[in-house]
């Protein structure tokens, strides 16, 4: 990947973004039928506000596994590119997932964390990362070379770019607000499951 | 003697009938964390090019992975001892079972039959409660003859009604054998 698009910020220089526009800017960029899977937390409201595609999947719960989840997409289906959005909280809770997609090294994987600091959902209490921890220094420690921080919107955009037509896997953080999802998923497992495999294009 | 005789001779091993049921039903990706009982089993699948194998640092990331490589229209099982099956509950409840997808799961039951660790004998109490109050299906495979059988009928299960599936390997079978 050219070196300017892989260069990141640091966290502490990275702008405040908005969870929910940069959740708009990536849907807007997919139109190979891209699956996306949204952690619980705020991240698959957000998800779910930016329009419906049946190639979405949303979490109701096993906080910490939108990454694992999307990588068994993308395992079962190499020709897709496949996205994990996940929450600062929810990552935290299953940092060994960067591990495993970093040893397997699925091209299709990209993995978006919202950084916004806090386990905004259960009322916004800080998370690690409000401390010491910086998530893309971890990502890149677990062997996800392809880690950056996102500048600006602008520099987001690309990296969404880079992860829609270069091989992966990738990791791309951005810091987000305090703002509240743009929207609330409708909770129906079932249905949710049954729509992203036809989404999909598998049948049972 | 018919060739389909000669794979089910006795002399086949647990691990052996395991391997050959799961290729019979197109159970491809494995996702393990060790566990000694499992290891033969777990060499046998790293030596099998048909098997994509998987050993993700937690089981609940096994699930996920197998959870979403089912959604994508590929088969998977997670191996696991007992320890590793008493960290699922919350995925078992949240994912794979609201959302009805078959995870299947192979268990070897640690803490029973000759375990000398209170850690591994409290743990291998919850498991099938937790099986219980979540109504997943699952069964102790004691006998070698029964290996067959049991793990075929209910991958099959599983999958027709999309529900998980836990399989238990009693040491019955992968002790009192392994000592004949
Ligand atoms: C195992 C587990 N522990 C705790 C919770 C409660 N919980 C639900 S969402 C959440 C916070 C998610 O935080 P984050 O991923 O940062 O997303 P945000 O809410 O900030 O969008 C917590 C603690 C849970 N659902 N599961």
């Amino acid at each position: 990947m050219p070196a300017n698009e892989m260069k990141s910020a640091s966290r502490d220089s990275a702008k405040l973004m908005n969870r929910s526009d940069l959740c708009r800017r990536l849907v807007e960029k997919l139109v190979h039928e891209e699956a996306v899977v949204g952690g619980i937390g705020h991240t698959h409201f957000d998800l779910w506000a930016s329009g419906q595609r049946p190639q979405n999947f949303y979490m109701l719960g096993s906080m910490g596994l939108a990454v694992p989840i999307a990588f068994g997409v993308a395992l079962a289906q190499p020709q897709r590119r496949v996205f994990a959005l996940e929450g600062d909280g929810s990552l935290l809770m299953q940092l060994g997932a960067l591990g495993t997609v970093a040893m397997h090294a699925p091209k299709n994987l990209a993995i978006v964390v919202f950084d916004n600091g806090v386990y905004q959902i259960t009322g916004s209490q800080p998370t690690l990362t409000s401390y010491r921890t910086d998530l893309v220094a971890m990502a890149k420690g677990a062997g996800l070379a392809q880690s950056a921080w996102a500048a600006d919107e602008a520099h987001y955009d690309r990296l969404v770019d880079a992860a829609l037509k270069a091989e992966g896997p990738w990791f791309i953080a951005a810091r987000t607000d305090a703002q509240p999802p743009a929207g609330v998923t409708e909770r129906d497992a079932a249905k949710i499951r049954g729509r992203f495999m036809q989404g999909l294009g598998v049948s049972r | 003697m018919s060739v389909e005789n000669a794979a089910r001779a006795p002399s086949e091993a647990w691990d052996e009938i395991v391997v050959r049921v799961l290729k019979a039903n197109k159970v491809e990706l494995i996702a393990y964390v060790p566990d000694k009982v499992l290891a033969p089993l777990i060499k046998r699948l790293h030596a099998d090019d048909y098997f994509a194998v998987l050993s993700p640092a937690r089981e609940e990331e096994a699930v996920g992975i197998v959870a979403g490589a089912y959604m994508g229209g590929r088969r998977g099982i997670v191996l696991m001892q007992t320890s590793g099956f008493a960290t699922l509950p919350n995925v078992l409840a949240s994912l794979a079972v609201p959302f009805q997808i078959p995870v299947l799961m192979m268990i070897s039951e640690r803490g029973t039959l000759g375990d000398f660790q209170l850690g591994q004998a409290m743990v291998c109490r919850t498991m099938r409660p937790v099986l219980e109050s979540l109504g997943i299906e699952h069964h102790a495979i004691t006998r070698l003859e029964d290996v067959e059988f049991i793990v075929d009928s209910m991958i099959r299960q599983a999958f027709a009604t999309q529900a998980p599936a836990a399989m238990i390997l009693s040491p019955l079978l992968t002790k009192k054998t392994a000592r004949k």
